[in-house]
């Protein structure tokens, strides 16, 4: 399944099971940002383990729609605090195993620092915001992956210093 | 009518993805919502529904508190979100 939303020129989402190219990613943002300085972007990976558990399956589930409207949205906060001309998010559901890529975000600005900020601020909300859940099976059995605490602080870390 | 989704652990634990309730001519609230669920199900249900960090959300966006529903809506609850 694919999923594409253009919320508004540069912003590109995609949800999807299949794996993904990273260097076809950052041409395809490179091309929506002619004249641009700087591209960040950030791979996300499958773990081998987490939390001293040994992970053989991650599966990732979503809520169709709510999670495209979603990350549209974060990115468009992204475009909004910094000046980004281009940004783009792919995220992977279904089953994964370790070493995969799960995750995609590339940010194109004029400057490295709006470029670095605003793909951490984007894989920051990402985590705490989209609707995405995940469940491990490995050498312990299946569980839901726990929201974690230190995210959490990440997140909130950007409204204290979108606050001053 | 109204749609009512459950993803991930609640899902699980309820046994259920999805259902639809027919839209009370009294209007309802996503508290009464929740509580009338809870009732039709049994002690299972309220377990799972009032758990501390369970999620609502009313038309793909997330809510705080209690919140006036109307016909049509599409209510979730969920785990909090573990992506990225």
């Amino acid at each position: 399944m694919t999923t594409t939303k253009a919320a508004q020129p540069g912003i590109t989402v995609k949800v999807q099971a299949a794996d993904f190219d990273v260097a076809q990613l950052q041409k395809s943002l490179l091309s929506g940002s002619a004249g641009e300085g700087a591209i960040t972007t950030f791979t996300g990976y499958v773990r081998r383990d987490n939390e001293n558990r040994q992970v053989d399956v991650l599966e990732l589930e979503h809520y169709p729609g709510m999670t495209e409207r979603s990350i549209t949205e974060i990115v468009t906060q992204a475009t909004a605090r910094w000046p980004v001309l281009a940004a783009s998010v792919v995220h992977r559901v279904g089953k994964l195993a370790p070493g995969d890529q799960i995750v995609w975000v590339g940010v194109a600005s004029s400057h490295r620092e709006a470029a670095f900020s605003a793909c951490e601020f984007i894989m920051d909300y990402l985590k705490t915001r989209a609707p995405f859940w995940k469940k491990e099976q490995g050498d312990k059995g299946e569980s839901w992956v726990s929201a974690r605490q230190s995210d959490n602080k990440r997140a909130a870390r950007w409204q204290e210093e979108g606050a001053e | 009518m109204l749609t009512v989704l459950f993803f991930a652990r609640v899902r699980e634990e309820l046994g259920c993805a999805s259902l639809e309730l027919a839209w009370p001519e009294a209007g309802l609230d996503l508290d009464r919502l929740q509580e009338q669920l809870c009732c039709e199900h049994g002690d299972g249900w309220r377990d799972v529904l009032t758990q501390d960090n369970m999620v609502r959300a009313i038309n793909q966006v997330v809510v705080t508190g209690n919140s006036a529903l109307r016909d049509g809506d599409e209510i979730a609850f969920f785990p909090p979100v573990t992506g990225g």
